[in-house]
């Protein structure tokens, strides 16, 4: 095996438990977004843009859509001779199984894994977020700066940065201090979950936590600190382009509706920049003579006879004649039956909104605008004709037409 | 029905005269179609659907287009260590002088992919057909027949001029091949070949080896026309929808043909997917103004302005109230801000600049070339 000059870990074992319904059935890397993707679609070709061949997944929940998603690697083009893509779940060792702990201990238990490449650098990555960044850059900033950690970090508007990891730096940007969410924040340079290590000096704090008996083996609770204890070269490496964590319904639906937002800096167009996904064999979308489709994304396999505005509409899905979606998200392969209206939403794979059915409703027509949220219909969930289903509800389960409303 | 082997052999050049503008730097199979596909992606498909795992695509000329399209195969599943895909481009060497004459020439040069394939039978067919066909069901019928040759036809209604290379036979009762006509000088329902034709694999090394040495070069006077009393040559009709691009005006009626429904849900079956090149482009975006009726829009497109009965493929893009009519927009091409295109078929990447007006007719649609800009 040729030595690779670095490799990525991507933490994909979250539950995603704040997403709720979403995640019932899949790991939150592998939630559908934005028409034709998953959320890991973004962390794996940035990887790829990047030039890294070298991709271990590190899962433990809900790994069966997440590994066929994967496959071999081929739609990111990470099927190679030497590396490419593996999913990495937790295994048995002659000394016992442990589930991943934390993070850290995520990336522990798979130090051979890791050394089999014997790289200099080691990225490590979440597959929670959506961005687009070029981690040679980042990797370039961590030679320059002889470090032996770098933090990618973001800027965020101060009164939110108490909701952070937040990096204290100096003006060269080398980090003294690591605060977890403080209630009176020093800096805005939120930590974006992206970390370059030198790997040696990484297997080394890896292995002396996984020594230290109560430690939780997260990187933001344990590793980082215990390096800056020690001192040593830790650098925030700043990022200044689109950012978003989908680790809740809110921020899933409004990055979501960014993709429909011209003044946002996220640009899927970009030829340089390709965002790569697992095609379904489709053929073109189709709009019927009375539907109304405007400022929304449609994707193959689709047919629209009704109206679509300011949505986001996944493969195959088909929105009946005389339905309504505004403002929502409609996953792959689920029906939209005559007359019903869909505000606010995000409606997961393979759902029937029946006949008429009302789901969500707009802010502006509530009288009392607290009871207001997006509302999540999860997947298989058929809802019946005429059914009611109030904002901000989670629907799990099937509802027939006559059980009318539902909080 | 017991499955038997089949290798597909399939000829991408063959109509590439009769398609203009279309085929100027392309093979007939590199042909863009329906809003994401190519013309070979129909009968690849139907082959792979069909359980064909072994496909020889004969290239002539032109074919960069068709060798980028096709890549490795794996599209189509066909990228394999056993069979898989095999583009055979011409080559010259002793008796074959590489660029062929007709179906037998080109399949005696050949003939080592032919020999070395594993597969009991052979298909050959061309790439003029959008059909979603099943192949082993016509398999089963030549095995019932006890066919050596069996050819699909449909039922259709020819017209006197643009009959260029049709071809015609009666079939007996049973099913049987009678006489058979090339270019017919009539006018009337007739049993239409399909360019499609099932034999044993070395039935058709026997006929290749023969013809070879008897310098016969087509497949359609030499064997089928010559042939048709000493072979026991088959009929089999393809009920299904099929339609058969032998001119640029068959191209945009099939086009068109596709914003029916009923005409899509027998193409694009769910469990019989036409299978085509990945391009990882974004879905299509609808910007605020669009009006879009009856249209089918690939990935990867920004419309921006009105569209009707129209076609737009991946990746083109549609400006602000510009207004297509009854059109085809294929991949890459960009109409600007204000411009109007009624029965035109935009070539790959070409542009039409701001407030422009084009206007074909429906039964003359306006083809404007490749990259051109206007």
């Amino acid at each position: 095996m040729r030595k690779k000059e670095w490799i990525a870990m991507l933490l994909a074992g979250g539950q995603g438990s704040r997403l709720y319904s979403l995640t019932k059935n899949l790991a939150k890397p592998a939630v559908p977004f934005g028409g034709k993707y998953r959320i890991i679609d973004f962390p794996l070709s940035n990887c790829v843009n990047s030039g890294i061949d070298t991709v271990g997944v590190l899962t433990q929940y809900q790994p069966l859509v997440l590994n066929e998603y994967i496959g071999s690697g081929q739609p990111w083009d990470l099927d190679r001779q030497e590396g490419g893509v593996f999913v990495l779940p937790p295994y048995q060792k002659s000394s016992g199984s442990d589930w991943y702990t934390g993070t850290a201990n995520a990336i522990y238990q798979n130090l051979p894994f890791i050394e089999r490449y014997d790289p200099e650098y080691v990225l490590i990555l979440s597959g929670d977020h959506i961005y687009k960044m070029d981690y040679e850059k980042m990797l370039k900033f961590h030679k320059e700066k002889e470090a032996d950690c770098t933090i990618a970090v973001l800027q965020v508007p101060m009164e939110e940065a108490s909701r952070f990891g937040i990096m204290n730096a100096q003006e060269d940007g080398k980090i003294y201090e690591f605060e977890e969410k403080p209630a009176h924040p020093k800096s805005n340079l939120a930590s974006m979950g992206i970390y370059i290590f030198t790997w040696k000096k990484l297997r080394e704090y890896l292995e002396q936590d996984a020594k230290t008996p109560g430690s939780a083996n997260d990187f933001g609770k344990n590793i980082i600190p215990s390096m800056l204890a020690a001192n040593e070269q830790m650098y925030a490496y700043a990022f200044d382009g689109y950012w978003k964590d989908v680790g809740t319904i809110d921020s899933l639906w409004e990055a979501n509706m960014d993709l429909l937002d011209p003044k946002v800096p996220l640009s899927l167009y970009d030829p340089d920049w390709k965002i790569y996904a697992r095609n379904p064999a489709l053929p073109p979308h189709y709009i019927a003579p009375g539907a109304h489709v405007q400022n929304s994304m449609v994707t193959e396999g689709c047919v629209i006879e009704g109206t679509v505005d300011f949505s986001v509409v996944f493969a195959g899905v088909t929105i009946e004649e005389g339905a309504v979606v505004r403002d929502s998200i409609i996953m792959p392969g689920s029906v939209i039956q005559k007359g019903a209206v869909v505000d606010y939403a995000i409606v997961a794979e393979q759902t029937i909104i029946g006949e008429n059915a009302v789901v969500g409703a707009r802010p502006e027509g509530m009288e009392d605008i607290s009871g207001w949220g997006v509302t999540v219909i999860g997947s298989g969930v058929a809802i019946g004709a005429g059914v009611h289903i109030a904002p901000k509800a989670m629907v799990e389960t099937d509802i027939a037409a006559e059980e009318v409303l539902v909080k | 029905m017991i499955k038997r082997t089949a290798m597909g052999i399939v000829f991408s050049n063959m109509h590439d005269n009769h398609l203009g503008s279309l085929t100027r730097e392309r093979t007939t199979g590199s042909v863009p179609f329906g809003g994401r596909y190519r013309l070979v992606d129909f009968v690849l498909s139907s082959m792979v659907n069909s359980g064909v795992s072994e496909v020889g695509v004969i290239a002539k000329s032109n074919y960069q287009t068709l060798m980028d399209h096709l890549g490795s195969g794996r599209e189509w599943d066909l990228a394999r260590k056993l069979g898989g895909l095999t583009v055979l481009p011409p080559y010259s060497s002793g008796d074959s002088q590489g660029i062929y004459a007709g179906r037998l020439d080109a399949l005696s040069g050949v003939s080592g992919y032919i020999r070395n394939g594993r597969a009991e039978y052979v298909i050959l067919a061309d790439c003029d057909l959008i059909a979603n066909l099943d192949f082993q069901s016509m398999i089963a019928f030549h095995e019932e027949k006890g066919a050596e040759i069996t050819l699909a036809y449909r039922r259709e209604k020819i017209r006197r001029e643009g009959n260029e290379n049709i071809v015609v036979f009666d079939a007996e009762d049973d099913g049987r091949v009678g006489r058979v006509w090339l270019s017919p000088q009539m006018e009337e329902e007739q049993n239409v070949y399909l360019n499609v034709a099932v034999m044993k694999r070395e039935l058709l090394e026997k006929i290749v080896e023969e013809a070879r040495s008897r310098n016969k070069r087509s497949f359609t006077k030499d064997i089928l026309i010559e042939q048709s009393d000493s072979m026991r040559i088959y009929a089999y009709e393809i009920e299904k929808y099929v339609m058969r691009i032998n001119s640029l005006q068959d191209y945009f009626d099939a086009s068109m043909a596709l914003l029916h429904p009923q005409v899509r849900q027998e193409l694009f079956p769910a469990e019989r997917p036409v299978l085509t090149r990945v391009r990882d482009q974004v879905p299509a975006k609808y910007g605020i103004g669009a009006i879009v009726k009856n249209s089918l829009v690939a990935d990867g497109c920004i419309i921006e302005g009105t569209v009707e009965n129209s076609i737009i493929f991946r990746g083109a893009k549609i400006g602000r109230g510009a207004v297509i009519r009854d059109s085809i927009i294929m991949a890459g091409a960009v109409i600007g801000a204000g411009a109007r295109l009624e029965y035109v078929v935009a070539d790959r990447d070409a542009t039409i600049r701001d407030t422009r007006m084009l206007v074909g007719y429906k039964t003359y649609p306006l083809f404007i070339e490749k990259k051109s800009v206007i």
